[in-house]
């Protein structure tokens, strides 16, 4: 492979490594017919992202024809080739990007203002095709939206942040914190933050199915990184909770896909949300159809969010993203509801509304919570409410097998 | 006791009087060869000079000029002693450093002679503070025998354009290696780090090169740890002459114009790492 980048476009490569660089610890090196793809995959699998690079991005392109060439090596050292991106614009005039099969060598040669030339020889390993499997077309929900109003969305989040839950009706989109349901103490704790989008803040708001999707923001930062500085508009493509989501960029001579696993919303792996594992068992079996994933993934934490990777080269992208679990009733539906709130502090009453509108099929109850409130109960022991027995009855149930003891 | 009589007094016994109405324009300099605890401070009618050196392969120079100084008084050809550099800067540093305009230290210091400490009058806001450093017996420094007849090659660069590449320079690398050539490359900078390797090649004609003087085709490698503390007289310096002898030693000569508009050096010799084979 030997191809040359000028100009601008040095920059949008950079930006594409750093943005790689927040999926996963590899880069995976693709020259293809039709332009140089650079993927890049997490630990656990459950996030993907791809650039591809059009012939037409390059001032020079050219890929040996007939053998495919694929290659993986560490991020960190081509992330080093771009290091100081700030005065990268200012300074690179060409990039010479050359890969030697023979000597195992590919070579990033930048052209430097004052005649300075930067070489970079980095070895590489040799590596399988990396494919998720995927269809955007398929998807129920498309929305195509400018990076900027979702730069401004996610700002609000904290950094700490690591899952944001979206949700759709008809007309709106609701960004919202995803607090986990099951980390029962750490919910009093917790603060929601919710954004509300009117479907005229989009390019393109097409929705069949009113649902709502949790997934890493890490990665959704990554991208929207790449997205704001090239000006390029954000498509999301997603089913139900579970399925995947695809975030994409498109150009005329450059596409990004960034595919993301959702976290699985059905309602009876919901009830034993106390075992991950079982959930991701249970989800295993509906996925029969779709190649199941290396067993060294199987112990990790993500796996309850496995999107089906193929490590071999893939039939084109026809096939059929891995089957979704039933998306049966949402227990997310109330939530709409709550909408438009912003930034608010999880407060007593609203918990306590909550709780008594989605009851019986729902979260183990809060126990900090209701502990301190039990402690105010003893210091006014004569008023006994309706709402302390509730509140004694829960935090007695705070062991594992509460599920059965929950409705009275 | 009125200050001001005291030193009087003493003014006569003292060997070397030095005073700046911005102490700054010394602790700047004395930072970029800050590695090591130990200075020698070597004194003469022409000025200031302070040694750092590192295991006998590194040593670091900074001249600072009698016209630096607002008085420079010295009653001896030369005064010699060590002091703890660290605990020096911490002195001269003394009221923050504040970097705010207008707001300056003053400082005079003051040497009696052998066995005395070193004594700084520092002054801010109308707040003196007087410090007394204990000297110590100055050791020899190791003489590179670096002279400029035997300079086989040198480049004087714009330090900015250094800057840039040290601050990307892999630092999984253990040495840097330095060749300098009257033909291709020219001036190349290479490291060797675990995810391979790396090279910054300068023309000898870029707008950057200031001067190029290479008589032999020279490949030397230093080690990374001990050119890393040149950066911070890089970071300072506004030009940079590299040269190398022979032997394949290297000196780093760096200018450096202080708050004032004035010029300073400072320099660095560092040995090489061991013997390339020219290709």
């Amino acid at each position: 492979m030997d191809c040359v980048v000028t100009g601008g476009n040095v920059k949008v490569l950079a930006k594409a490594i750093h943005s790689l660089s927040r999926i996963g610890d590899e880069l995976y090196l693709e020259p293809q017919e039709d332009g140089l793809a650079l993927r890049s995959v997490n630990s656990s699998r459950s996030a993907y992202a791809c650039f591809l690079f059009a012939p037409l991005f390059f001032s020079r392109y050219s890929t040996p024809s007939g053998h495919a060439f694929r290659c993986k090596m560490a991020i960190k050292s081509v992330q080093a080739v771009f290091r100081s991106l700030a005065s990268l614009e200012k300074t690179v005039e060409k990039c010479h990007i050359e890969l030697d099969g023979q000597k195992n060598r590919l070579t990033f040669a930048l052209h430097c203002k004052y005649g300075l030339l930067k070489t970079h020889n980095l070895s590489f390993q040799d590596s399988e095709s990396l494919q998720a499997v995927f269809d955007k077309d398929s998807c129920a929900n498309t929305l195509r939206v400018q990076p900027r109003v979702l730069v401004d969305t996610v700002v609000h989040f904290p950094l700490s942040l690591e899952e944001v839950t979206v949700s759709l009706s008809d007309e709106r989109v609701w960004f919202r914190n995803h607090v986990e349901d099951e980390a029962g103490n750490s919910q009093s704790k917790a603060m929601l933050t919710e954004m509300c989008l009117a479907s005229d803040e989009f390019d393109h708001f097409a929705v069949q199915a009113q649902n709502s999707i949790t997934f890493c923001l890490k990665e959704l930062r990554g991208l929207l990184v790449f997205a704001e500085s090239t000006g390029l508009p954000i498509s999301m493509y997603f089913d139900e909770p579970g399925s995947p989501v695809v975030l994409s960029v498109t150009d005329s001579v450059l596409e990004v896909n960034f595919v993301l696993a959702t976290l699985s919303d059905d309602p009876s792996l919901r009830k034993n949300n106390t075992k991950r594992n079982k959930a991701y068992q249970g989800k295993k079996q509906n996925q029969a159809a779709s190649p199941p994933p290396p067993d060294d993934f199987l112990n990790d934490d993500m796996d309850s969010y496995l999107i089906a990777m193929d490590t071999s080269i893939a039939p084109g992208t026809s096939a059929a993203g891995p089957p979704s679990p039933p998306s049966a009733n949402h227990t997310y539906s109330h939530q709409p509801a709550v909408a438009c709130h912003r930034t608010r502090p999880h407060s007593e009453d609203e918990e306590e509304e909550e709780e008594q509108e989605t009851d019986d099929t729902e979260r183990p109850p809060n126990k900090k919570f209701r502990s301190l409130f039990f402690g105010s109960v003893f210091a006014t022991a004569s008023q006994m409410t309706n709402q302390t027995v509730t509140s004694q009855e829960v935090l007695a149930s705070d062991s594992e097998d509460d599920t059965q003891t929950e409705s009275p | 006791m009125p200050l001001s009589t005291q030193s009087q007094a003493d003014e006569g016994q003292y060997t070397l009087v030095a005073s700046l109405d911005n102490a700054r324009n010394l602790s700047n300099i004395l930072k970029a060869i800050t590695f090591k605890d130990h200075a020698i401070f070597s004194a003469t009618p022409n000025g200031l000079k302070v040694t750092v050196e590192d295991n006998k392969t590194l040593q670091a120079n900074a001249f600072i000029q009698a016209e630096i100084f607002q008085e420079f008084t010295i009653r001896e050809d030369s005064v010699g002693f060590q002091v703890n550099l660290t605990v020096l800067l911490d002195c001269l540093t003394i009221f923050g450093g504040s970097t705010v305009p207008g707001v300056t230290t003053s400082l005079r210091m003051c040497y009696m002679g052998y066995g005395y400490p070193l004594t700084l009058f520092l002054e801010e806001g109308g707040v003196v503070t007087v410090c007394k450093i204990n000297t110590q017996e100055p050791e020899e420094p190791i003489d590179f025998d670096f002279c400029s007849t035997n300079v086989t090659n040198k480049v004087i660069l714009q330090s900015e354009s250094l800057k840039e590449a040290f601050s990307e320079l892999d630092m999984t690398s253990e040495v840097l290696q330095i060749t300098m050539s009257p033909s291709q490359p020219y001036f190349r900078l290479s490291t060797f780090g675990n995810s391979g390797n790396a090279h910054y090649d300068y023309p000898k004609d870029s707008d950057m090169v200031e001067l190029f003087q290479c008589t032999k085709t020279q490949t030397s490698r230093y080690k990374m740890s001990l050119l890393k503390p040149s950066t911070k007289a890089l970071a300072l310096s506004c030009k940079v002459s590299v040269r190398t002898d022979s032997r394949g030693f290297l000196s780093l000569q760096y200018l450096v114009r202080n708050d004032d508009g004035q010029i300073c050096f400072v320099e660095y010799y560092c040995c090489p790492d061991e013997e390339v084979q020219e290709e």
